[in-house]
């Protein structure tokens, strides 16, 4: 209250000071009038009673320090102060600045992107009643799988929407890539299929046009159209209004404009930016049949997303959903399963998790290291924290003089610490700002990274309230960790005992051992950084030189899509035969194969197979498919161990034929040859399981990723492959440059069909890729631990240093008693070993401790490893050393007779 | 060092200052200064350079309250009125010092 008005007072303080001129000025007016009375004159009654007052000014001052807080005052003045200190000693302004906002500036950064991916709730109103239904950690799912997310059959959608009661809405999406160009090589937009009332639970208006009423019955297709994103509309449209009603193509397929979302709204992801929405029934229009997956009860693809009605909490909701999941799966239980299957399914159990920030695959993947990484940063701060209290404490003693006399003549302790706080306060907001600004680079260097790796990324990163706030906090947090100890320190010392002067400062003794402390954290910290960079710079390493069985260097991926309307299933398939001979007869073609999808493309098929002696018909071993065309290891060089590859005679109508690998060949006939041998795959109910004579072996190769246990492969050739292939891969082994070959595979494309269209990838780029994680994991945490042993090596310098000028006179005694300029070497460096050792203690028991949390991470090497700990002792004793071996030379060159002299 | 003995003068001017507002009402500083110095018989004498601060202070604690208003002679003064928490700190003062003068006397009157 009081305070209160002291802060106002001080907004006020011009008023203030005419407020007490006027009522001092009273006092003296009617001192004079009296002493005339007594006989004075006007002159010398006016001098008289000014004398009296004593010096004005002081009395003004003393009467005002009651009514202004003076403290917010004296802190303004404090902070210049503090900036006049810093312009004073511009190296170490500049080294200060420099290390907080390198560990400021990092942590924000990685901050920013957490909070972007789990912090930040979605821009819809009320987004907390957001929840996503999810499923208990044992479900059991098989089918044909698209999405990023938890995906449902549509099936489970309707039984859901249907059965359920916590919601007062509940929509649902799936994931999708639509194509925009008509012919040629392909322009993708990023696609939503979505329930009609998806803006309408979102609680979204178009901002332009309309969308379906909630209520409209997802299968019916009549009103169909599309939903365009704002973004999109402005970047293909340039944000013409007159655009809702014309059309728009998407897979070839042309679709009704409806509307355009407002700005701010993008989707359900976090990190994603849909371009195009259209409706669920539309799957049916692009597969051709009208009903597409909504009538297939094992297409799993759409991602729910529910909002509570009042009252109703995420936990309650939860309870709900697991209560009314038996009806939901008998409701939508899939007729082509097994009867063990079906048992299995029908015991899966729903349960509902908060939506509040959206449903990102990007967060599940990455979640996990950044908040690894965001530890990391933290501990670089701390140690560049302890870096700065050591400084600031070698500072503190070189002003314990003036502080001493400041303290003598008046000045209350508290009000020096204060001063020395503010200056200390300059320093981590001059850190903060510049950390700003280093984190602005971070956060969107790390939205690059990530973007480049195949994803297609638009992660909103503006600096909102969190990210301020953490910020701020970071700069206030370390102000006072680097600053308020050396500054209680300097302001300690008794005045008479620093007044006395001399070096022989009582509270020294106490304040290196404060500054032996901080140096043997740092040291500490820094092998806790630097074990975890190695780990990770390891497990990159050892991911890479993985066997892939591939000869990826070299290989061009060509992605034919041709589900084009004028095609049909034979004609489809006539046309990818006719396009695989032309690009093989390509000049700068070495080899070339078809495929039916790509390896570490990201798509995968995988079926329980039986050896020929197994009569079961469940429980089978997992064996992932592929199929391919003739030349597909040749042109990989992929070693063929036995038998012999496919070719022309393997027909659509000839005996069904596989290659399997030596994984594959293991588990299902052990040691013994599998030529000749044969498998077969546990079918749909109702058809018979399909039989393969295996005509071939090769060496294991990787299927989808770099990171993956040694899957079973079996190859399958794609001339015997049922069904309608809309989409087909070439895998092409270049004699040149890479633009030579997509050139020439671009021209065979139009001459064959002009509307099919065409995507190139590198192999070599998708292999690598595949490692994205640990690229990151590698490289960031490389970084900060080399940053972590270079403060921490400047933190010992700066003690050793420290210490050698303090000791110099003992060291001069012992020289001039004869000490050899080896054993003072032993002796200093003695010293520095020992912290060092101390450090390394610590620090390993600490990574022990830790290491298991990156285990997840890891590959090829355990988080314990011996190993890696030696090494990173090591780098650190040696980064040691060469910081203590300047002082220790410097004890060494001491002329004895100076430092005596000195005393 | 020269802060304790500060301490009590203060402490006695607050007691006094109190005491004045409470049996004359509204009351300016210079008038302050002259009841006072008329009441002790021109023993006790208010510096101008402690009673404004101390004014102020008591202000500030809520003791006391401030107003403009004119002076006998049509000067703009500023008047100060005893508060209701300033009577009762006016009592407690006031016992504080008879306990203090008691003791102090009895000192005096053993040895």
């Amino acid at each position: 209250m009081s305070w209160l008005k002291r802060i106002l007072n001080i907004l006020r303080s011009q008023r203030l000071d005419a407020d007490l001129d006027e009522e001092l000025a009273f006092h003296i007016a009617e001192r004079t009038d009296e002493l005339m009375k007594n006989g004075l004159t006007r002159e010398q009654a006016s001098r008289e009673a000014q004398r009296r007052f004593g010096p004005y000014t002081r009395q003004r001052e003393a009467a005002r320090d009651m009514d202004v807080a003076r403290s917010l005052e004296a802190f303004l003045e404090d902070v210049r102060y503090g900036l006049r200190q810093l312009r004073l000693n511009p190296g170490f302004a500049a080294v200060a600045v420099l290390s907080l906002a390198l560990g400021i500036g990092a942590n924000s950064g990685i901050f920013q992107l957490i909070n972007a991916l789990r912090l930040k709730s979605l821009p819809v109103p009320n987004a907390e009643h957001l929840v996503a239904v999810d499923v208990a950690s044992d479900f059991f799912m098989s089918g044909w799988t698209q999405g990023r997310h938890r995906i449902f059959t549509y099936a489970q959608f309707a039984q859901m929407s249907e059965q359920q009661q916590a919601f007062s809405g509940l929509l649902a999406f799936g994931t999708a890539r639509f194509n925009l160009a008509r012919g040629g090589e392909a322009r993708y937009a990023q696609g939503l299929y979505v329930t009609p009332n998806f803006l309408h639970v979102a609680g979204i208006t178009p901002a332009l046009g309309q969308w379906l009423a909630p209520d409209t019955d997802p299968r019916d297709c009549s009103g169909a159209g599309a939903l365009l994103n704002h973004a999109f509309w402005q970047r293909e449209y340039g944000g013409d209004p007159s655009l809702v009603g014309r059309s728009i193509s998407l897979d070839g397929r042309s679709f009704p404009i409806l509307g355009v979302t407002p700005p701010s709204f993008a989707g359900l992801e976090p990190a994603r930016r849909f371009d195009v929405a259209v409706p669920i029934c539309a799957d049916g229009v692009f597969a051709g049949d009208g009903a597409g997956r909504l009538a297939n009860t094992i297409a799993w693809w759409l991602t729910p997303i529910g909002r509570l009605k009042p009252g109703w909490s995420v936990e309650r909701a939860s309870a709900h959903m697991r209560d009314v999941s038996p009806g939901v799966f008998r409701g939508s239980q899939p007729e082509a399963y097994a009867p063990d299957a079906i048992e299995r399914y029908l015991a899966n159990e729903l349960r509902v998790v908060s939506a509040r920030a959206g449903v990102s695959s990007l967060r599940r993947d990455y979640e996990n290291p950044l908040w690894i990484l965001l530890a990391s940063t933290g501990l670089v701060l701390l140690i560049a924290c302890a870096n700065l209290a050591n400084l600031l404490l070698s500072r503190a003693s070189v002003r314990e003089r003036e502080m001493a006399l400041r303290q003598a003549v008046g000045a209350s302790r508290g009000r020096l610490v204060a001063q020395l706080m503010s200056e200390s306060l300059v320093l981590a907001c001059l850190g903060a700002a510049l950390g700003a600004w280093l984190a602005y680079l971070l956060s969107r260097g790390l939205v690059f990274f990530l973007t480049s790796s195949g994803r297609d990324l638009d992660v909103a990163l503006g600096a909102d309230w969190r990210v301020s706030g953490f910020t701020a906090a970071l700069a206030l947090a370390t102000c006072l960790l680097f600053g308020l100890v050396p500054a209680m320190r300097a302001t300690k010392g008794a005045p008479v005992d620093a007044m006395r002067g001399g070096r022989g400062s009582t509270s020294g003794a106490e304040r290196y051992g404060l500054r032996r402390a901080l140096v043997v954290s740092q040291i500490a910290l820094s092998l806790v950084l630097l074990v975890g960079a190695l780990l990770f710079g390891q497990s990159f390493r050892n991911l890479l030189a993985t066997e892939t069985g591939i000869v990826s260097d070299g290989v061009l991926i060509a992605n034919v899509h041709a589900n084009v309307p004028h095609l049909n299933p034979e004609s489809r398939r006539a046309m990818f035969r006719l396009l695989e001979e032309r690009i093989d007869a390509l000049p700068d073609v070495e080899s070339s194969a078809a495929v039916a999808f790509a390896p570490f493309s990201g798509h995968g098929w995988n079926e329980s197979v039986h050896a020929d002696d197994d009569a079961a018909t469940t429980g089978g071993e997992i064996a992932w498919l592929n199929q391919i065309g003739p030349g597909y290891f040749q042109t990989l060089k992929t070693p063929l161990f036995a038998g012999r590859d496919f070719g022309p005679q393997d027909g659509a109508n000839a005996p069904r034929v596989a290659i399997v690998n030596e994984q594959l060949a293991r588990a299902l006939f052990g040691d013994s040859d599998p030529i000749g041998r044969s498998f077969r795959y546990e079918a749909y109910v109702g058809n018979a399981d399909p039989t393969y004579q295996i005509v071939g072996l090769v060496k294991n190769t990787k299927y989808g990723r770099l990171r993956e246990e040694q899957r079973r492969i079996a190859f399958l050739p794609l001339a015997q492959a049922d069904g309608d292939q809309k989409e087909r891969s070439f895998v092409v082994r270049a004699r040149g440059p890479f633009g030579n070959v997509m050139a020439g595979v671009t021209r065979r494309m139009a001459e064959t069909d002009p509307a099919a269209l065409v995507e190139f990838s590198v192999l070599d780029r998708e292999v690598k890729q595949s490692a994205s994680r640990e690229r990151l994991m590698a490289n960031l945490s490389g970084g900060f631990g080399l940053l972590a042993a270079l403060l921490s090596a400047l933190g010992l310098y700066g003690v050793m240093s420290y210490r050698v000028t303090r000791r110099r006179s003992e060291i001069g005694v012992r020289m001039a008693l004869g000490a050899g300029r080896g054993s003072i070497r032993g002796m200093v460096l003695g010293e520095a070993g020992r912290l060092l050792f101390l450090g390394l203690a610590l620090g390993l028991a600490a990574s022990i401790a830790l290491s298991r949390y990156a285990e997840s991470l890891l590959f090829g090497l355990a988080p314990n490893d011996v190993r890696t700990l030696a090494l990173g002792c090591a780098l650190l004793t040696t980064v040691a050393f060469v910081a203590a071996w300047m002082p220790v030379q410097r004890a060494t060159r001491l002329d004895p007779a100076t430092n005596l002299r000195d005393e | 060092m020269g802060q304790n003995k500060n301490d009590i003068l203060q402490g006695t001017l607050s007691l006094l200052i109190l005491r004045t507002l409470a049996a004359r009402g509204a009351c300016h500083g210079y008038g302050l200064c002259g009841h006072i110095q008329t009441a002790s018989e021109d023993l006790l004498r208010v510096e101008e350079g402690s009673l404004y601060p101390a004014l102020h202070r008591m202000a500030q604690a809520g003791l006391l309250e401030a107003s403009w208003g004119l002076s006998e002679k049509g000067r703009r003064a500023k008047f100060y009125e005893i508060t209701k928490r300033g009577r009762a700190r006016l009592q407690a003062e006031k016992a504080d010092w008879a306990r203090l003068t008691r003791g102090v006397e009895l000192v005096l009157r053993t040895s």
